[in-house]
C-alpha cells in the first residue's frame, strides 16, 4: 500500500534482528536439548517468518482480505498435515480387521 | 453513453476494468497472495515427507544432516536475509517514486541473489565430490544400509533444488524489473510490479528460513 512508507529504521531494525536469530539458531544446535532442539529452532524460524512477513511483505498494513487469505495457508497446510501424520503414526497401533 | 464506459482515462495505475487505483493495487497484491498460498502448499508437501521419514529414519537422518556444513548454510541464509532487505529498500524507493534508488537496491538485491545460488551451487558440487549425490554411484561412510541416507539426500537436493529455481525466477524477474525501472516506468502512483516482486522474493526467502534449520540445524547436537 502506497500510503503507508515504513522507515529505514524500521527496515533496518527488523533486518538486523533476522540476523540475530539465524546466529542464534545457529548456535543453539550445538547445544543437547534433546527433542526439543526441534521445538526451539521451528520457533525461532516461525518468529523469522513473521517479522519478514509482518514487515517486508507489508502484511501489517494489509487489508483483512489479504490477511485472512495469508492465514488460510496455515490452515491448509494444517489439514495437510495433521491428516497425513494421524495415518503415518498411527499405523500399527490398531490391527487391520481382515489380516 | 460510450463516454459513460469511460468514466476514467486509462492509465498504468488504474486501468479501464477497475473504479479506483487503490481497488486495482489490492487486486494485484490478494491475488499474488493467494498464488504464495498455493505455493506454501506445494512446499508443504516436500516439509510434509521430510517429517515423515526423518520420523521412520531418525539416526540416519542425523548423521546424513550434520555432513552438510552448517557454517556454509548460516552464512548463506544471511546473504538471502540480507537480499530480503535491499529489496524492501527497492520497495521503499518505489513508493517514494526515487527512481535512481530502485535501480541501486535492484542491483544489490539480484547481486545478492547469485551469492546466494552460488555458495549453493559450491555446496552441490560438494555432495559430488563426496558421493552423497542419490544414485548408482551414492555412498555414506560408515552405515550399512545406504537406502535411508539416500533418502535424505533426495530430499536435501529437491527441497534445495526447488528453492534455487525459485530463486532463478526471482533473478529473472528482478531483471526484468531492472530494465523498467531504468527506464523510470515505476513511479509512486505505479508500483505494483516492484511489490509484487518483492512478496515473491520474501516468499522465497520464507522458504529457506525453514529449510536451514530442518536440514542443516536440528540434529547437529548429536554429533
Amino acid at each position: 500500500m502506497s500510503e503507508h512508507v515504513d522507515s529505514v529504521k524500521t527496515y533496518t531494525a527488523v533486518w538486523l534482528i533476522l540476523l540475530v536469530l539465524t546466529g542464534v539458531t545457529t548456535g543453539v544446535a550445538y547445544i543437547d536439548l534433546g527433542a526439543f532442539s526441534v521445538v526451539v529452532a521451528l520457533v525461532i524460524a516461525a518468529v523469522k517468518m513473521l517479522l519478514v512477513a509482518l514487515f517486508f511483505m507489508h502484511m501489517r498494513h494489509s487489508t483483512r482480505l489479504t490477511q485472512l487469505a495469508a492465514a488460510g495457508a496455515f490452515l491448509w497446510l494444517f489439514i495437510m498435515m495433521a491428516f497425513t501424520l494421524a495415518d503415518v503414526w498411527t499405523r500399527g497401533l490398531v490391527g487391520t480387521p481382515g489380516r | 453513453m460510450a463516454e459513460q464506459a469511460h468514466a476514467h482515462a486509462e492509465s498504468l495505475a488504474l486501468r479501464e476494468q477497475f473504479n479506483t487505483a487503490e481497488q486495482q493495487k489490492e487486486s494485484s497484491t490478494f491475488g499474488m497472495w493467494v498464488f504464495l498460498v498455493t505455493e506454501v502448499m506445494f512446499f508443504g508437501g516436500l516439509f510434509l515427507a521430510y517429517t515423515i521419514y526423518r520420523n521412520t529414519y531418525p539416526t540416519v537422518f542425523g548423521m546424513a544432516s550434520t555432513s552438510l556444513n552448517a557454517v556454509i548454510g548460516a552464512l548463506n541464509t544471511a546473504v538471502l536475509l540480507c537480499s530480503s532487505f535491499t529489496m524492501v529498500l527497492a520497495v521503499r524507493a518505489s513508493q517514494l517514486g526515487k527512481r535512481k534508488a530502485i535501480v541501486i537496491f535492484l542491483i544489490l538485491t539480484l547481486l545478492l541473489g547469485m551469492v546466494f545460488l552460488g555458495v549453493k551451487a559450491y555446496e552441490w558440487n560438494e555432495k559430488f565430490v563426496e558421493h552423497h549425490i542419490p544414485g548408482a554411484h551414492f555412498h555414506f561412510e560408515g552405515m550399512a544400509e545406504q537406502g535411508p541416507a539416500q533418502l535424505f539426500f533426495t530430499l536435501y537436493f529437491v527441497m534445495t533444488g526447488l528453492h534455487a529455481l525459485h530463486m532463478v525466477v526471482g533473478v529473472g524477474i528482478l531483471s526484468w524489473l531492472l530494465y523498467h525501472a531504468a527506464r523510470g516506468r515505476f513511479t509512486a502512483e505505479y508500483m505494483t510490479p516492484v511489490d509484487i516482486a518483492g512478496l515473491y522474493w520474501h516468499f522465497v526467502d520464507i522458504i529457506w528460513i525453514f529449510l536451514f534449520p530442518l536440514l542443516y540445524l536440528i540434529d547437529r547436537h548429536m554429533k
